[in-house]
């Protein structure tokens, strides 16, 4: 079946496709926008009801090949320590994301430059820093502005309490004279452009049934819909088309009855996350185009990054925030930038996790032996249990081109259409860098005074951060998009998601990729006239 | 893996020894065990997708004790649970997650933990603000971005 041609076509709704299509919405051209699962209802959220922890193991895991939901494809990550983690929704991961809020960093544009590694990015921080404020407003970011180590920003709403957790770490940071600041994050801490503010339910990862965390679903859509974009749901895209000139000409999909459609474009945007879009480009395959789509360099698929997460916590005599609580609450950038003294280049960001529920932990501790069967079960139970305190160190993945995504040759999506697959290991300086950050997070236990201390190396299902895999660039034959996001190949064609980051610096993402987003949307605004050229 | 729609009698009557195992009922703490009807169960109400790894991981355990695991003595009970939860892989860990998620949500054993019997939402919790002068360091500490430039 044929659809009615649209100027902008966009596939995925999540972090980047909501934002592209808010940010085009003024320019009044007519934007569709195809999403490959729904809209979410926060009444069936996991907070709501009492067996709210044990979903997190089944239908609400993290993990789209444990969850299964009709609207996940699955992945293959057996050749990965790092198992991929995702959400697929109008809304995309962002429903379901712990909302740590840090920015890169303006050295982590230059890589090449400061340290001798990598590439540079084309583009400068002080070019995304307009649309870095601007996205801070348009999800609601709360924090405290005046951060020494970290870029400036300026949230719209003050920081989430420190709670209990907060001056435990703070007070063990104090005495190492580390760097600490309470962490941004998009949880609303009052009443936001409809959003009520955060009343802590703690189990914010797994989607916010107070509406408190910002995820696009309540974000940018319903100004990008009010605006006139249109989104059609439960629309799976199987491959871009493209005609006799080397242009995209549209998508094939399949609608939410399964059957097959084709939907003619102008331009066409990709915004699936750095599994996804190289995943849609490689079977994207034609006679003009071989080897996938806007993939002449090769690099479709290339230079997965992840941040290898290196994770040690342990259990102190006071209470904590446990469950009681968002998830994280501090961060530090005392290890961030480069010291060749350490033994690798580049750094880590470091988060603060405030606790854990009961059945986290008994299960969790019961996996790491700290929690014994038998009649000591109760006493141990009790010792742990609202009285951890975490320390993750979210490591610089540098680009390596063997680790990247390829299509699965049995696999297949519930659309038949072929799985990605994902080969990938964590590198030597990736490696000294997790022991590094292992060793200061004990250190930082520590001074806590915490015990039973045990290590997630890496946080096994912590691929959360999906980066590299169509990198930007000036040079085509390095890149698979210039600049400002357009394909090299494809002139119609442009990518906004975490795929097109070069480097991958060491803080969560999301933000950068929202910025980028935008900027690349406002590129394409000033280049209306003559964007194919 | 097999398309195991519900356990046997034999696997909820190893499950019910097993759980007792993990959790047994405390007078000191006031709690029952993990074997007691009302978690047992919640258990086999809600197993659903983990039916089929737990049936594996309870056939492992009957192939590793060679009869009824209450009919085993104490001694061989325990030494089967550490043969089963050194080696037994995915299953084993889903049957005893199965066993602790269903445990620590019985009202009895949260009561006793000392937490609220209800969902997060819509009630939340409410969370202190904390001393925010513990800051004063960090900012008279200060520092400068790395910047290319």
């Amino acid at each position: 079946m044929k659809n009615d041609p649209v100027d902008v076509l966009i596939i995925g709704a999540g972090a980047s496709g909501a934002a592209v299509a808010w940010s085009l919405a003024d320019t009044k051209m007519h934007i569709l926008c195809l999403d490959q699962g729904g809209w979410m209802n926060p009444a069936e959220y996991p907070s709501t009801g009492r067996d709210w922890e044990a979903k997190f193991y089944g239908e609400w895991s993290s993990s789209p090949n444990v969850r299964k939901r009709p609207e996940d494809y699955p992945i293959n990550d057996d050749n990965s320590p790092i198992k991929v983690v995702n959400f697929n929704a109008v809304g995309g991961s962002t429903v379901m994301y712990t909302a740590h809020w840090p920015r890169l960093h303006p050295s982590d544009f230059k890589v090449k430059t400061l340290d001798g590694v990598a590439d540079d990015w084309p583009i400068d921080y002080d070019a995304l820093t307009p649309f870095f404020e601007e996205n801070d407003r348009m999800m609601g970011v709360s924090g405290l502005s005046g951060d020494p180590l970290s870029p400036l920003s300026h949230p719209p709403m003050p920081p989430q309490p420190l709670g209990l957790s907060g001056p435990l770490l703070g007070k063990a940071l104090n005495k190492l004279g580390w760097h600490w600041w309470p962490s941004d994050t998009t949880v609303a801490t009052m009443d936001y452009e409809g959003r009520a503010r955060c009343i802590n339910l703690g189990h914010c990862t797994p989607a916010c049934a107070q509406g408190a965390k910002a995820s696009t679903d309540i974000t940018y859509w319903p100004h990008a819909i009010r605006a006139g974009v249109e989104l059609k749901t439960h629309c799976r895209v199987r491959e871009i088309l493209t005609n006799e000139h080397g242009m995209a000409s549209g998508v094939v999909y399949y609608d939410k009855d399964g059957v097959e459609q084709f939907q003619p474009a102008e331009v066409v945007i990709i915004a699936c996350n750095g599994v996804g879009t190289p995943r849609l480009l490689l079977n994207s395959v034609s006679g003009k185009f071989p080897n996938g789509l806007a993939n002449s360099s090769g690099l479709v698929g290339k230079n997965l990054m992840f941040h290898p997460y290196a994770q040690i916590y342990g259990f102190v005599k006071e209470p904590t925030d446990s469950n009681r609580a968002p998830p994280t609450c501090l961060w530090s950038k005392e290890f961030y930038d480069t010291d060749l003294s350490r033994g690798f280049v580049r750094g880590y960001g470091i988060q603060f996790g405030r606790g854990a529920g009961p059945v986290f932990e008994a299960v969790a501790s019961e996996q790491k032996g700290i929690l014994p069967w038998g009649k000591d079960h109760h006493r141990v139970f009790r010792r742990l249990n609202g009285h951890r305190l975490a320390v993750s160190a979210i490591c610089e993945d540098l680009p390596e081109e063997h680790n990247r995504v390829t299509l699965d040759p049995v696999l297949k999506d519930s659309h038949g259409i072929p799985a990605p697959k994902i080969d990938y290991t964590i590198s030597a300086n990736s490696r000294k860098m997790m022991d590094h950050a292992l060793a200061r997070g004990r250190e930082v236990l520590d001074a806590a005074g915490a015990t039973d201390i045990c290590i997630n190396d890496p946080i096994p299902w912590g691929g959360w951060h999906l980066l590299g895999t169509a990198r930007m660039g000036t040079d085509p034959s390095r890149s698979v998009v210039n600049e400002w996001g357009r394909s090299h190949d494809v002139k119609n064609l442009f990518i906004v998601d975490g795929s097109i980051f070069v480097t991958s610096g060491g803080v969560n993402p999301t933000s950068t990729i929202q910025a980028l987003a935008l900027y690349i949307a406002d590129q394409m605004k000033q280049r209306l006239a003559n964007l194919f050229d | 893996m097999s398309d195991v729609k519900q356990l046997t009698a034999a696997q909820r009557a190893d499950l019910r020894t097993v759980a007792a195992m993990i959790v047994p009922e405390s007078a000191e703490y006031r709690v029952p065990g993990a074997d007691d009807p009302a978690i047992q169960a919640d258990m086999l109400a809600t197993l659903g997708r983990d039916t089929a790894l737990a049936a594996q991981a309870l056939d492992h355990l009957a192939q590793l004790a060679g009869k009824p695991l209450a009919e085993l003595d104490e001694a061989r009970r325990d030494a089967v649970a550490q043969e089963f939860r050194k080696h037994g892989g995915a299953a084993a860990a889903t049957l005893v997650r199965v066993v602790l998620q269903c445990y620590y949500r019985d009202d009895r054993v949260l009561r006793s933990l000392g937490l609220e019997l209800r969902a997060p939402f819509p009630k939340g919790h409410v969370l202190p603000e904390g001393d925010w002068s513990l800051l004063d360091p960090v900012r008279e500490r200060g520092g400068t971005l790395r910047r290319a430039t």
